[in-house]
């Protein structure tokens, strides 16, 4: 089982990014389990949110402690809250960020991956300048960070799950599976 | 199909292919996506039932207690606070002997304000005369639902199918949605066998005086008697036309075990990963899920728990000045038995603090290392720091 945490602010889409992940393992045969921080959700507000994915049947029903790899969908939040709390040696930290982050890998061996995820949204006229949608942008990077799940499968999801502007979403999942950085240039 | 769905929308699924024809609703969190998703099919018309907002949940009960006396199928949910208002209404609908069905998410009630997980709102209308069947996962909370339109309508109870905050309601997974053809071999339309009637005026409800009145409540006894039997008949059914088994109580290893952990809920998912590794590990332990808790289910607690030394249960609730509920019941119904199992009592998880793999660790852990349990309930995870 692997469990991914996805940091986020109210009105990003970052449970929304959960869910259609969740759907894309399912779509690619895993089982997956996801929920937001059980808590009150206010816009612009840090939110999070969890995905366990395994090829067994999920059991657990409790809190993710100890994820083995984290989104981060606002480089803002870095700093302001402990992001890599828990975070599993050698796991990923998949960040939305036009820049290389300033985020101490060393601390736990983590690998680290950016994405002007905000770029790509706006270029895709996803949501407004100043409150770009960025959620399916990250889908697609995660996807490359990962090499998983397939991109068609992402794809799917993402038709399955955004009301509106499929295909912009589409095409923003594509474009920024090829504009991930990746820090001393490993992937997985 | 199988498809990720969230677990409050599990419910809104097997409402829509139940084919409930009148739903009262009112939000409160962390029932809202219930009613909400609910509310939608009504519009889009892929339910085609009469939903009808409310300003409280005491007029949502009251909605459905009086849709109900029609003779259709109905169906209201709510949550804490929201379930204590109706009160008074549950008795209307037990008492009415209305086969009303309401999804009931478990949440704490304030002040201390709290909107997760905790079993003391169900467990407080405890004696109102509904059928409670308590649900572990989303794909539990969808099936129970089903089967508990059958049961009520069978007995002519109310029911209440209780899922965890968050823990269920607010997760998504797999869930096998069955069709709609299926869903109809197995629940046919509600054969009423009283209802308001314009053409054949009657009165309902009428003053009931001690000359009567026991023998009206003897026979809403006999209900919640008959009940139990019935849902082993209708879960039988239902395993022969969805293949899933559900039972009052279901149990995991328990035949040779030495200890057996008793949950319900969303607990009873986390506990079966730390069962089959102790099991794993030589250990004689056993998992019992109690899903039945009105009609309590005595008699097979009896058969299966009676056997075994020790039994460790972890409520999620409190009866102040008391101790935990399920816990208590249990105890009462192995009193008849001349060789009892020690009970071991321990709450946990109140307000929705989590309880964790580590959590079921400590309360297997503490039974075992107990020679004689206490009379009061431990309370397990405390944070010695905080002093309110």
């Amino acid at each position: 089982m692997q469990e991914i945490r996805f940091h986020g602010r109210g009105g990003q889409g970052t449970v929304l990014a959960s869910i259609s992940l969740a759907k894309a393992f399912f779509e690619a045969g895993w089982e997956v389990q996801t929920f937001p921080l059980f808590g009150v959700e206010r816009r612009g507000a840090p939110v999070e949110a969890y995905l366990r994915i395994a090829h067994e049947k999920i059991y657990l029903r409790s809190g993710v402690y100890t994820p083995d790899h984290i989104v981060v969908m606002d480089a803002k939040l870095i700093g302001a809250i402990d992001v890599t709390r828990g975070l599993k040696p050698g796991g990923w930290i998949l960040v939305n960020s036009a820049v290389q982050p300033h985020i101490d890998v060393t601390a736990g061996d983590f690998r680290l991956a950016w994405v002007d995820a905000t770029s790509v949204a706006v270029a895709h006229r996803l949501g407004t300048r100043t409150h770009p949608i960025i959620n399916t942008a990250v889908l697609g990077a995660f996807a490359r960070t990962f090499g998983m799940p397939d991109l068609a499968h992402i794809e799917t999801a993402i038709r399955q799950e955004v009301p509106v502007k499929k295909e912009e979403n589409v095409a923003a999942a594509h474009a920024a599976y090829d504009q991930v950085h990746f820090l001393r240039g490993e992937e997985a | 199909m199988r498809q990720v769905l969230e677990g409050s929308h599990a419910i809104s699924e097997a409402v829509r292919l139940a084919k409930v024809q009148v739903v009262a609703g009112y939000p409160i969190t962390p029932q809202t996506h219930i009613i909400e998703a609910i509310s939608q099919y009504c519009a889009d018309g892929s339910l085609k039932a009469r939903f009808i907002p409310v300003e409280s949940e005491h007029s949502s009960m009251a909605a459905v207690v009086g849709a109900a006396a029609t003779g259709v199928r109905t169906f209201t949910a709510t949550s804490s606070h929201g379930l204590a208002l109706m009160h008074e209404m549950l008795h209307w609908a037990s008492a009415a002997r209305l086969p009303i069905v309401m999804g009931e998410v478990n949440r704490a009630l304030g002040p201390g304000w709290n909107i997760w997980t905790d079993q003391s709102d169900s467990l407080s209308q405890r004696d109102t005369g509904w059928i409670q069947l308590y649900c572990e996962d989303a794909q539990d909370a969808l099936d129970t639902t089903l089967i508990a339109f059958r049961l009520a309508e069978t007995v002519n109870l109310p029911a209440m199918v209780v899922i965890d905050a968050f823990y269920v309601s607010h997760t998504f997974e797999p869930v096998d949605v069955p069709d709609q053809e299926t869903v109809d071999r197995f629940l046919p339309p509600l054969a009423p066998r009283f209802r308001i009637d314009v053409d054949h005026p009657q009165a309902l409800y009428p003053m009931v005086g001690p000359a009567f009145f026991m023998e009206m409540r003897r026979s809403i006894q006999e209900g919640m008697e008959a009940a139990g039997p019935a849902f082993d008949a209708i879960a039988g059914e239902f395993e022969s036309v969805f293949g899933r088994r559900y039972s009052a109580v279901e149990t995991v290893g328990c035949e040779d075990a030495d200890l057996v952990l008793v949950t319900t809920g969303s607990v009873t998912s986390t506990a079966r990963i730390i069962i089959a590794r102790q099991r794993e590990q030589g250990k004689r332990v056993g998992l019992c899920k109690i899903k039945q808790f009105r009609p309590f289910p005595a008699e097979v607690i009896r058969a299966v728990l009676g056997p075994v030394p020790r039994i460790a249960v972890i409520d999620r609730n409190v009866s102040f000045g008391s101790g935990g509920i399920f816990a208590r019941e249990i105890q009462s119904a192995l009193c008849p038995l001349e060789k009892r199992p020690a009970v071991y009592s321990y709450i946990a998880g109140l307000g929705g603090r989590d309880i964790t793999p580590e959590t079921i660790t400590e309360v297997l852990r503490l039974a075992e290392e107990t020679p004689m349990p206490a009379a009061e309930s431990g309370w397990v995870g405390l944070n010695p720091d905080v002093k309110p």
